[in-house]
């Protein structure tokens, strides 16, 4: 049979295995080849009631569904967006898991427009900033407010929030959440013992004395899990102490800024409470276990961020009555008065440079901005935001107004840090030293050196990008 | 006749091609790729990863973190076949051999078989959380409640570094057990029962029933359950990423290798970094499979 076309079995194999392998590998593990930049051109043209140029293709919204969940995206933001833009279709999506979801459509070229990019696995700000994906939001701070085409947006906002959402010289990340921090208690409980609340560190510790031998219940805890919980006092309170430099130049990897003498003399007070008054197995729970005993009253005190009642809400008593104050005076020579607070914005929303719609996704987050969008939110989420008087008029919860009678008093001696999300090891590294300081691994001295090598090492890693601040 | 044996050709590929081109795509082409991405500084979102040649490599042997994972791996690829094995032979000889007679298993055996088993059927991340809370400190834990009734401190079995990984390797042994209880169990059923009742009658205590018997007659198997503990050893992840504190912590007393590697790639965004890490750990284990199948050559035993 000389007609019958031969083919041997190798290359029949070889034929049937690399046509379709050849389409798999493109759209495998690595990165697809970039796509053309077409989202830079104004799709429609821009106006005073449309500052960027929104256009008519859809607006792709991914919430973090976490403690917030996302109803208020959904029934706030949303359809206040709607309201203005009826032709636009929004496409609302949610997912606990930021960066399984979305990494891969970063690296396939179609990222959506809005992400709140929050949540334990949100995606490093930044790399997605050294890879141009990020949205210059300056257009948004110079844009006329929502509310008052006389008032920019720049002025509707906290400076920090601005400050904290540069990347690369280029505001990039909105915080659209106000993160206070303090240590939490329950003011019924604070009122029922005649405990008083602490304005100096040996008062406080004195407290712990009392609260200790009252035997009702342990002084003090934190998510010893999760030591981050612990190292935000820490910091604070050396700031506090040391003046703002002090995080300032631990953000600017400085040489010698953990083992500074205002840091020595906050991780050692910090060690004496991990030693005499922590509730017992506190190194082994999480930030709900704890939090939860303390709603139970088995713990007085524990240090948290403003999103504290809200995560709480369901195992709250109802006359729980959640307090906030400040870390106490400390050396009677403090730095910073007392009432400085820790304030960082947070859930940070940003949008992708490369999607198909960006001027949406900027005229999103400026809605989001209104005062209406942002008192509704507080009101849902039982949690301040970063624009200036939201809340005015509206009565929320106890914490949040203890909260934000804090910020009040505190005006402008507020701090923030951000090492932990520029420098991934390093915050890894904070976490497991600070877990050793509470559970008397680490002398305090020995803690500070400890981080401060592996922010050496970070500095001298020409692989690892970095960033500065004022 | 050509034909024929072309259309035999047709037949045997046509079967062939499926599982080798879903082989190719899905296990030999991530191969290939996490090799080239280990060359790069992929920081995963980027379209355009930049080649930095062996640099991943180079700052790899200098990362102290991953070779006390790699160290981790190592105690474990040495302590969880061994124990692993141990007991589980111990509970097969008493499930088929152990009782009086010398040819069935003792009282109940039936039963346990099955409850052996249980731990294999349950999905590792279950397992993870059900003994987060079986070592709870406080107490509300399954360990700890009875031992501070007992006027005893709580133990940190998570929290405390010293006892950490022991914890991860209990719970290891404790899920394969019953899998190689099975397995041993499937061996021993094929031993004659003859070679028992002789050396019963010869007068053969249960001891060296076990050590000239048993042991020998097993051992094609224990090599088998040998390499698929030591690749368990190698490639854990999920244990120690959802039941230990931090991920492998605390203070990375519990790390492993895969653990640095999925932190480095979706928590620090490192993806090239964490692609070098993975091709370290791919040689690791394709090593220990050769050499451990070199050194288990044996003659069989035929019966």
């Amino acid at each position: 049979m000389p007609n019958t076309p031969h083919i041997s079995r190798r290359e029949l194999l070889r034929g049937a295995a690399l046509v379709p392998v050849a389409g798999a590998l493109a759209a495998c593990a690595t990165p697809a080849a970039p796509p053309a930049a077409s989202s830079s051109a104004a799709p429609a043209a821009t106006s005073a009631a449309n500052p960027f140029g929104v256009g008519s293709k859809p607006l792709e919204v991914w919430i973090f569904d976490g403690g917030f969940g996302q109803d208020y995206a959904k029934n706030i933001h949303q359809p206040l967006f709607k309201s203005k833009y009826a032709g636009v279709e929004i496409k609302h999506n949610a997912t606990k898991e930021i960066t399984k979801v979305l990494q891969p459509r970063f690296a396939g070229g179609n990222p959506p427009e809005v992400i709140d990019n929050s949540g334990a696995n949100f995606m490093d700000f930044g790399a997605l900033s050294q890879d141009g994906q990020l949205q210059d939001l300056t257009p948004l701070l110079d844009a006329p407010s929502w509310d008052d085409p006389n008032t920019k947006v720049r002025d509707t906002i906290d400076q920090s929030v601005i400050d904290i959402g540069m990347y690369e010289g280029k505001f990039s990340v909105l915080g659209y959440v106000n993160y206070i921090h303090g240590i939490w208690y329950s003011q019924k409980v604070f009122r029922d013992n005649g405990w008083q609340i602490p304005k100096t560190w040996d008062e406080f510790l004195a407290l712990c004395e009392t609260i200790k031998k009252s035997g009702k219940m342990a002084p003090f805890t934190y998510a010893g899990k999760f030591p981050q919980y612990l190292y935000e006092p820490l910091l604070t309170m050396a700031a506090k102490v040391g003046g703002n430099e002090v995080l300032v130049n631990i953000d600017n990897l400085e040489d010698g800024a953990w083992t500074s003498e205002a840091m020595k003399t906050a991780a050692t007070a910090w060690a004496e409470v991990g030693a005499k008054y922590l509730m017992e197995g506190t190194t082994g729970l999480d930030h709900v276990q704890t939090q939860t005993a303390q709603n139970k009253y088995k713990v007085a005190m524990l240090p948290s961020g403003s999103w504290l009642e809200n995560e709480q809400k369901t195992t709250t008593p109802a006359d729980f009555e959640y307090g906030m104050f400040p870390i106490p005076d400390v050396t009677g020579s403090d730095k910073m008065p007392y009432g400085t607070l820790h304030t960082q914005p947070g859930e940070n929303f940003i949008v992708s440079a490369r999607s198909a719609h960006p001027q949406a996704g900027m005229e999103y987050l400026r809605a989001m901005l209104s005062k209406k969008a942002a008192g509704d939110f507080s009101a849902l989420v039982r949690t301040m935001t970063v624009v200036k008087g939201a809340t005015e008029g509206r009565d929320i919860s106890p914490g949040v107004t203890s909260a934000s009678k804090a910020v009040a008093d505190a005006g402008t001696n507020t701090v923030y840090y951000r090492w932990f999300n520029w420098y991934g090891p390093l915050k890894d590294e904070a976490i497991a030293a600070t877990g050793e300081l509470m559970s008397g691994g680490l002398t305090p001295d020995k803690y500070l050196e400890r981080i401060q090598k592996k922010a050496d090492e970070i500095k001298n890693d020409s692989s690892i990008k970095k960033y500065k601040r004022t | 006749m050509i034909f024929n044996r072309y259309r035999r050709g047709l037949f045997i590929t046509s079967f062939l091609a499926a599982p080798v081109i879903l082989y190719l795509v899905y296990v030999i082409s991530p191969y290939i790729q996490a090799f080239y991405i280990a060359l790069t500084d992929w920081r995963g979102v980027t379209a355009t990863p930049r080649l930095i040649g062996l640099e991943n490599f180079q700052r790899l042997f200098n990362d102290n973190v991953f070779w006390q994972a790699v160290m981790h791996n190592g105690a474990l690829l040495v302590l969880l076949p061994l124990i692993t094995i141990v007991i589980a032979l111990f509970f097969a000889f008493l499930l088929n051999v152990g009782g009086p007679q010398g040819v069935t298993g003792i009282r109940g055996s039936k039963f346990y078989r099955v409850i052996f088993f249980f731990p294999q059927v349950l999905a590792v991340a279950v397992v993870a959380v059900l003994f987060q809370q079986v070592f709870r400190p406080d107490g509300s834990g399954m360990l700890n409640g009875p031992l501070m009734a007992l006027g005893m401190g709580p133990i940190g079995f998570l929290s405390d570094r010293d006892v950490a990984f022991w914890s991860v390797l209990a719970v290891m042994v404790w899920q394969a057990v019953g899998f190689y209880v099975v397995l041993f169990s499937a061996g021993l059923a094929s031993i004659p029962k003859d070679m028992f009742e002789a050396a019963q009658i010869d007068g053969a205590s249960r001891i060296s029933l076990f050590f000239r018997i048993t042991l020998p007659l097993l051992w094609d198997t224990v090599q088998v359950a040998w390499v698929y503990l030591g690749i368990l050893a190698l490639d854990v992840f999920a244990i120690v990423w959802v039941m230990t504190l931090q991920h492998g912590g605390p203070d990375r007393s519990t790390t492993v290798m895969a653990a640095e590697i999925y932190r480095s790639a979706f928590e620090h965004f490192r993806f090239g970094y964490a692609s070098a890490l993975g091709v370290v750990m791919f040689f690791f284990t394709v090593g220990f499979a050769i050499l451990s199948l070199r050194l288990s050559r044996r003659e069989r035993i035929e019966y």
